[in-house]
C-alpha cells in the first residue's frame, strides 16, 4: 500500500536534542544540550507488534512525539506512512491512535459518550463506521456502564480503557502507547493485553508499545527494541535478548548428602554460585542445552531432584543496561 | 464542547458572566464621569470618544471571544497538556479556541455595540457611502489585528511560559489605548502604535478618516485604507512566528 512494502514507520538517524539551561552562581546561566534521541535508526512493518523498552529518559518518550509530530526532530529523518510527521501533522493524525499513559485525551469535565463523539467530528469517521468500531470497544473493554459518567469519576484502569477506544474509533493504522498499563491492577492489565492483542490480529493494526512492565511485552511482542541515552541498544526477538544479555540459566541440584561446590573439568563457563546445604545452583549460558550438563553432573554426583531455572528478561536487561552504564 | 465543560459548573459560569459584565460595562462609565467634567477630551467631543471606543471595544470583544483563550497556551505549554491538541487533526490554534470558548465574553461586545450605536447616532459627521462603508471594514480588520497579537503573544509562550501577562499589555492595554484620541498620548507610544505594533489602524487611522479629522503623525488620509491590508500582513506574520513556534514545542517528561 505504501512505497516500499514492509516498512509502515521508517526512522533514520533520527535526533532530538534539548537545550537545558541550568543557573550557575547568581545571574550566570549554563546551556547545556542533551541528546534525548541520538541516532535512531529502525523500520517497523505494517502489523507489527513491537516493544520499546529502556528505563526512565532513555528516549522512548520522545522518540514516540517523533513520530506523532508532536515534537519536531533535531536531525535525522522519520516517516510514518510516507509522511514526515513534523511537517504535516494534522494530515497524519487520522492515520494514528496514541494513548498516553500518563495523560489522558479525553475531556476531563464530560460524560465519556461526549469525548467519542467529538472524536467521530473531528476525525470525520463515517457514522455507520463510528458506530461499529463503538459498539466493538464498548464490548471488548467493558465500557457499557462508563458511556455516560464523566471522564474525571473514572477509575485509572476505566480510564485507561476509555482512553484506548478513543484512540481507535477513526479506525488508526498505527496505535502508539505509551505505558498503557502504568498504575494498572492485574485484572485491568489482562483486559487490555487482550484487547491488544486481538486488536493486532484481527485488524492487523501496527502497535508500538512502551512499557516498563516486561510482562506486557512477553505477552504481547515477538519484537523488542531496547533503548537507553538515546540510542537503540538491541533490536529483535525476545529470545534473542537473552543471548545479547549475555544472560544464565541456572541449573539447581538437591544432592543426596552435602559436597563441596561442583566442579566440571573443562567447563569454564558453568560454576556454582551458591550453595545451601544439599541443593547447589549452577549458573551456565542461556543459550547451552541443559541435557549434557545434567548428564555430567548426574555422573558423577548422586542426584536426589533437579530443576532448570530460566533467566527473567528484567534482570537481562538490568543487565544491559548496566553494562552500558560501565561502557 | 469547551461551552459544555463550562456549563457543567452553572453557578461559577453565571457568576463569571455577571461580573464580565459589570466589570466591561464600568469602561464606558469612567469615560461619562470624564465628560460630566469637561466639555470635550483631547479635542474629541463624547459621541467622537464614543465611537474610537465602540470600535475598538467591538473589534476586540469580537477577537477575545474567539482567541482570548490563546492566553492559556502557557500552562498548556508548561503542564504538557499541548500534547493532546497536537494530536487531532486539527488546527491547534482552532482548538484551543474552541476548547474554552468563553461566552461570558459576549459581554464586550454587547457593550461595545450598544456604545457603537449610540456613537453612529449622535456623531456630526458628513456620512458619504466610502466613510459609511469604512465603519464594518475597520471593525473587521481591527478585529483582525487583534487576533495577530493574540497569535504571536501566544506563540512566545512557546519560548517563555509566562509572558501571557506581556500579551495582556497589548491586548486589553491595546484596546483600552484606542478608546482615546490620539492626541491625549506622546507622540513615541502613537508611533510605537502604528509601526511597531500596528493597533492604530484597529480605528485611530479609519477612525479619524471616517470623523474627517487629521490623522496621527500627519499621515495623508490614504493611510486610513491600508487597514485591511495591515490587518492581512499581521496575520500572515503571526501565522509564521505561531509555526516557529510549535516546531520548538519541547513537551514534557513521559
Amino acid at each position: 500500500m505504501h512505497g516500499e512494502a514492509g516498512a509502515f514507520i521508517e526512522l533514520d538517524g533520527l535526533e532530538k536534542v534539548f537545550d537545558v539551561r541550568r543557573r550557575v552562581g547568581r545571574f550566570r546561566r549554563e546551556t547545556r544540550q542533551v541528546r534525548a534521541v541520538d541516532g535512531i535508526s529502525f523500520r517497523v512493518a505494517r502489523g507489527e507488534m513491537v516493544g520499546y523498552i529502556g528505563p526512565n529518559g532513555a528516549g522512548k518518550s520522545t522518540t514516540i512525539k517523533m513520530l506523532t509530530g508532536i515534537l519536531t526532530p533535531s536531525g535525522g529523518r522519520v516517516r510514518v506512512a510516507g509522511i514526515d510527521p513534523s511537517r504535516e501533522r494534522t494530515r497524519l493524525a487520522s492515520r494514528i491512535g496514541v494513548v498516553f499513559g500518563q495523560r489522558t485525551t479525553l475531556w476531563w469535565d464530560l460524560p465519556l459518550i461526549d469525548s467519542y463523539r467529538l472524536a467521530h467530528r473531528m476525525y470525520r469517521v463515517p457514522d455507520a463506521r463510528f458506530r461499529e468500531n463503538l459498539d466493538r470497544c464498548v464490548e471488548l473493554l467493558g465500557l457499557g456502564d462508563l458511556l455516560h459518567v464523566a471522564v474525571r469519576q473514572l477509575s485509572l484502569g476505566q480510564r485507561m480503557r476509555g482512553d484506548i477506544a478513543a484512540a481507535l474509533l477513526h479506525d488508526p493504522d498505527v496505535l502508539y502507547l505509551d505505558e498503557p498499563t502504568i498504575g494498572l491492577d492485574v485484572i485491568s492489565k489482562t483486559r487490555v493485553r487482550e484487547f491488544l492483542r486481538d486488536l493486532n490480529r484481527d485488524r492487523g493494526t501496527t502497535v508500538l508499545l512502551t512499557t516498563h512492565d516486561l510482562q506486557d511485552i512477553e505477552q504481547l511482542c515477538r519484537r523488542v527494541m531496547v533503548i537507553d541515552h538515546g540510542r537503540l541498544l538491541y533490536d529483535g526477538g525476545l529470545a534473542g535478548l537473552h543471548e545479547a544479555g549475555g544472560s544464565e540459566r541456572v541449573l539447581v541440584v538437591d544432592l543426596e548428602h552435602e559436597a563441596p561446590p561442583i566442579e566440571l573439568a573443562d567447563e569454564p563457563s558453568v560454576r556454582v554460585t551458591r550453595v545451601e546445604g544439599t541443593r547447589q545452583y549452577l549458573a551456565f549460558p542461556a543459550d547451552r542445552s541443559a541435557a549434557p550438563l545434567v548428564a555430567r553432573v548426574a555422573a558423577a554426583y548422586p542426584l536426589v531432584d533437579l530443576s532448570v531455572r530460566e533467566p527473567d528478561i528484567e534482570s537481562v536487561i538490568a543487565k544491559m543496561y548496566g553494562e552500558r552504564a560501565d561502557a | 464542547m469547551g461551552i459544555r465543560s463550562q456549563l457543567t459548573y452553572r453557578l461559577s459560569f453565571a457568576a463569571t458572566t455577571f461580573g464580565n459584565l459589570a466589570a466591561t460595562a464600568f469602561d464606558f462609565v469612567t469615560i461619562l464621569l470624564m465628560f460630566s467634567q469637561v466639555r470635550a477630551l483631547g479635542g474629541f467631543s463624547l459621541p467622537e470618544v464614543a465611537f474610537l471606543y465602540g470600535t475598538s471595544t467591538t473589534a476586540f470583544g469580537l477577537t477575545d471571544l474567539v482567541m482570548g483563550s490563546t492566553e492559556r497556551i502557557g500552562s498548556r505549554v508548561r503542564d504538557g497538556t499541548l500534547d493532546v491538541l497536537l494530536l487531532r487533526p486539527a488546527p491547534v490554534l482552532a482548538q484551543v479556541a474552541a476548547d474554552r470558548f468563553a461566552l461570558r465574553r459576549i459581554g464586550r461586545i454587547v457593550q461595545g455595540g450598544a456604545v457603537l450605536a449610540y456613537a453612529l447616532a449622535a456623531v456630526d459627521v458628513d456620512w458619504d457611502p466610502v466613510r459609511v462603508a469604512m465603519v464594518p471594514l475597520m471593525v473587521l480588520s481591527g478585529g483582525l489585528i487583534f487576533a495577530a497579537v493574540f497569535v504571536v503573544g501566544a506563540a512566545f509562550q512557546f519560548w517563555a511560559q509566562d509572558v501571557a501577562e506581556v500579551q495582556s499589555a497589548f491586548t486589553y492595554g491595546g484596546t483600552t489605548l484606542l478608546q482615546y484620541p490620539p492626541g491625549l498620548f506622546a507622540k513615541d507610544l502613537v508611533r510605537g502604535a502604528t509601526f511597531v505594533v500596528p493597533l492604530a489602524f484597529v480605528n485611530w487611522m479609519p477612525a479619524l478618516y471616517v470623523l474627517r479629522r487629521p490623522l496621527p503623525l500627519g499621515m495623508p488620509d490614504g493611510v486610513a485604507f491600508l487597514a485591511p491590508a495591515v490587518a492581512v500582513l499581521c496575520c500572515a506574520l503571526a501565522g509564521l512566528v505561531w509555526r516557529l513556534g510549535i516546531r520548538s514545542y519541547r513537551s514534557t517528561g513521559s
